[in-house]
């Protein structure tokens, strides 16, 4: 069947947005290799220091530690929470069932901004309290990371129960099996890669989580967007160039990995 | 009976974790956020009042309405360009576009913002550029100004606003298009005519996803206007953290809730959830 192409104005077109979309990640390569110390072109000679700050720095490296650490933490707590909350809604579909699940997407569909003050609000009542849990300590940013994540996670779980035989369950059941044993060894392998990609993306997303993090830290749980932000406001670090260079070739081969990995499997 | 109420206990088990969570560490706190609004610094309605009345807060919000429309429009129409080159083109052209579209996608906001501080600055790409081939003198002040601001959310928000185009652009019939030029109708006219008025649901679905995410916006609009294009979110931030009125802040944070609930609502009224993925 013959299908719908675009014409050469709709090409020309898409390839001006193109660019203006590969712009601004394309510039920052030329910044990273400047030899001076201020964010400027490089005129002439070009250097390898702002890299060499990358490793040498140990705020840097800290930082990226922290963001792994925390990122890992909320991660997992999210992707547990959102799995077992996402059974519980497919296996048993309770009444109420959208407006809880509506609930839970909550921190997603707010404004981050508000999120922001609403956790900031919370690790501040919570510093009262006790001091290695609260404003300003990694654990409570991964607390605050999970709220943010676990409605994506959430989506991406039910998401990939929806597209699951129902029949199979029934079958189980029939037969016996436990709410448990149906859980986990009929449900859970049949969903294992959406599981799998909830984690991933709740990391992702806890590894560059800013809008949040700003109003729940200052001096103590550096993350490494906090640390870049910091390095953004005042005099322009052009280190920042250099680790966003790495940050966007890291970006560009997982893409580039997982369209390989979809293409040999065949599916979409 | 038995098998009743043990379904009712497994799902109890399965969902509370989650909801007590989110109840302990979100819900609470926001109400604890809504009773700031109305009880700092003093209890009434007085940070309300001053919302009504203050010029600045004012200016602030007529401001973040007028840089969220701009740059809703504009990035709804580039998101549709490169749509339907990602949607309808041969394939080598969709992987091309797929690409465009995803990296950005993937790449956190503060290194997108940063990439644009790097290409528009005074000593920035497109600066030393301009002033090598002698075009001009002076460098052009292209950040730390409102066109900053637009230029970095549109480009943070294009691939956003590309997912609900898809969807529709997908959903739609070749043989309308195929039909209409059969008919004798220029591409400019099936295009006008037929394609954009049937892709309608998409185009509602990411003009308004597109100006609730622009509403709330805080690190593009912080790191591009320069403390100079103050828009909502970064208001916020200010009222807590530098000149400390949390009330003002608590205040304005219930109301731009209360705005994009009010849009939200409206969202779902004209596209259904499933559109929108």
């Amino acid at each position: 069947m013959p299908t719908y192409r675009p014409g050469p104005v709709s090409l020309i077109l898409a390839a001006l947005v193109a660019l203006v979309l590969l712009l601004p990640l394309l510039a920052v390569i030329p910044v990273s290799l400047t030899p001076t110390r201020m964010l400027a072109m490089p005129s002439g000679e070009l250097s390898l220091r702002h890299y060499r700050a990358l490793i040498e720095d140990p705020r840097w490296i800290n930082s990226i530690l922290l963001s792994i650490r925390i990122g890992v933490v909320s991660s997992a707590f999210s992707t547990v929470l959102a799995l077992c909350f996402s059974l519980g809604v497919w296996m048993f579909q309770p009444r109420f069932t959208a407006a809880l699940v509506g609930f839970v997407l909550l921190p997603m569909v707010v404004p981050p901004v508000v999120s922001a003050i609403t956790l900031y609000f919370l690790l501040t009542s919570i510093s009262g309290v006790s001091s290695f849990f609260g404003y300003d300590t990694w654990l409570g940013v991964a607390m605050a990371h999970a709220v943010m994540t676990v409605p994506f996670a959430t989506v991406l779980i039910l998401v990939s129960l929806s597209q699951l035989d129902r029949r199979i369950d029934l079958a189980a059941r029939g037969l016996g099996a436990t709410v448990w044993e149906r859980a986990t060894r009929i449900i859970m392998p049949n969903i294992k890669f959406g599981i799998v990609t909830a984690a991933l993306l709740s990391f992702v997303l806890s590894w560059e989580e800013i809008g949040v993090t700003l109003f729940i830290t200052s001096v103590n749980a550096i993350t490494l967007p906090r640390l870049m932000w910091m390095g953004l406001r005042d005099n322009i670090d052009p280190a920042i160039a250099a680790l966003s260079v790495i940050l966007i070739i890291v970006t560009v081969l997982v893409l580039a990995a997982r369209s390989a990995v979809v293409r040999l499997r065949g599916g979409q | 009976m038995k098998a009743y109420l043990s379904d009712r206990m497994g799902a109890a088990l399965l969902m509370a974790p989650l909801l007590l969570f989110l109840g302990a560490a979100y819900a609470w706190p926001f109400f604890g956020v809504v009773n700031w609004s109305f009880t700092l610094p003093e209890p009434g309605l007085g940070q309300y009042g001053t919302l009504l009345s203050d010029p600045l807060v004012q200016s602030v919000f007529v401001r973040t309405l007028r840089i969220a429309a701009i740059v809703t429009i504009v990035s709804v129409a580039a998101a549709y360009a490169i749509t339907v080159v990602w949607v309808r083109g041969t394939p080598a052209q969709r992987v091309i576009a797929e690409f465009c579209i995803l990296v950005p996608f993937w790449i956190s906001v503060l290194t997108r913002a940063f990439g644009w501080v790097a290409l528009l600055s005074n000593r920035g790409l497109f600066n030393t550029w301009l002033q090598a081939i002698g075009f001009i003198s002076e460098p052009l002040t292209l950040v730390r100004n409102e066109f900053g601001v637009i230029v970095g959310m549109t480009h943070f928000l294009i691939p956003f606003a590309v997912f609900p185009l898809a969807a529709s652009m997908r959903s739609l019939d070749d043989r309308v298009l195929l039909a209409a030029r059969g008919l004798g109708s220029s591409r400019m006219r099936t295009f006008w005519s037929v394609f954009v008025p049937m892709t309608r649901s998409g185009i509602i679905g990411s003009a308004l996803i597109v100006f609730v995410f622009s509403l709330g916006f805080f690190v593009t609009p912080a790191i591009l206007g320069g403390g100079r294009s103050v828009m909502v979110a970064e208001l916020i931030y200010l009222r807590i953290f530098q000149s400390p009125d949390w009330g003002l802040g608590a205040a304005i944070s219930v109301v731009l809730v209360l705005f994009v609930g009010a849009l939200m609502a409206l969202l779902f009224r004209y596209v259904r959830p499933k559109q929108l993925i």
